[in-house]
């Protein structure tokens, strides 16, 4: 009953989906509006919390090598911390915005651990690409909630912070298991799906 | 004009376009994820069921794609632009 891999990640590319268009609309029409609803203000810092609490079953049930389970691991810590930080801001628990350098550490630790526990170069096949790219993203896509940080108004930071969300999850929906990436396959890859 | 009333222009504008782009996120979603089911059909295994299993009909990601555009527009969305068209 387990799902294929890919089928994992595009299940959380529909949720880095919905947090992206979240983080956008609360970007473009500010806090104050986005908040004024109390289900509302919990909604993306619950949703961060609830990605990182389903990285748990991804560690569990995808244990085909040590590195990928420290991987998942690494990632299901840093997204609840990440987003119980969120979620104690807004309830009011918290109140510095330094706390916020949790979502840094955040994309920061994903960003490495993509890029560590891939052992395979750029073009061995798709899924080898998308996690170079994914973890390049996270990493650089890490200004964003520093920034945030230092200029928590700033509409152009919001706009980046949010796009980083939809670039993971287009990546995320790209990926298979085995697949040719811009025409090329490693002939150790395995045999390709459709 | 006073400096006040070009402000409060200047704000209505914005929240003017910011309510168009609200508004149109979810179905420019949905319409992205209906593109990519017409450009990639045999990604949207319902289309041809047979032999395949229970993850292969369950996760369909154009199909996933339209709904997180309609249940943003329709659940997200619509509450946002009420707030924003209260504050004007």
């Amino acid at each position: 009953m387990t799902p294929p891999s890919e089928h994992v990640h595009w299940l959380f590319a529909t949720g880095f989906l919905l947090l992206g268009l979240c983080l956008l609309a609360e970007g473009l029409v500010g806090t104050e509006v986005w908040q004024r609803r109390a289900w509302r203000a919990y909604l993306w810092p619950g949703l961060a919390f609830g990605l990182g609490l389903l990285l748990w079953p991804v560690m569990v049930f995808f244990t085909n090598s040590t590195l990928h389970m420290v991987a998942h691991g690494a990632w299901a810590e840093v997204f609840m911390l990440a987003g119980a930080i969120e979620l104690a801001l807004v309830r009011g628990k918290l109140h510095s915005r330094w706390w916020r350098l949790g979502m840094t550490a955040a994309f920061l630790v994903s960003g490495a651990a993509f890029l560590i526990h891939e052992q395979n170069a750029w073009f061995f096949q798709r899924s080898s690409f998308l996690h170079h790219v994914l973890g390049w993203t996270l990493v650089a896509g890490a200004v964003f909630p520093l920034v945030r940080c230092v200029r928590p108004r700033s509409h152009t930071v919001a706009a980046g912070f949010a796009l980083t969300f939809v670039v993971i999850s287009v990546a995320l929906y790209c990926d298979r298991d085995v697949s040719p990436i811009f025409g090329h396959l490693s002939p150790l890859a395995g045999t390709p799906h459709r | 004009m006073s400096a006040e009333l070009v402000t409060e222009l200047e704000t209505r504008t914005r929240r003017t376009a910011a309510a168009r782009v609200v508004s149109g996120l979810g179905p420019l979603t949905a319409f992205a994820g209906l593109v990519w089911a017409i450009v990639q059909p045999y990604r949207v295994t319902l289309l041809h069921p047979g032999g395949q299993g229970f993850w292969w009909l369950f996760v369909e990601p154009p199909l996933l794609v339209i709904a997180v555009g309609l249940f943003f527009h329709f659940v997200v969305a619509h509450g946002v632009l009420e707030d924003l068209e209260g504050e004007t």
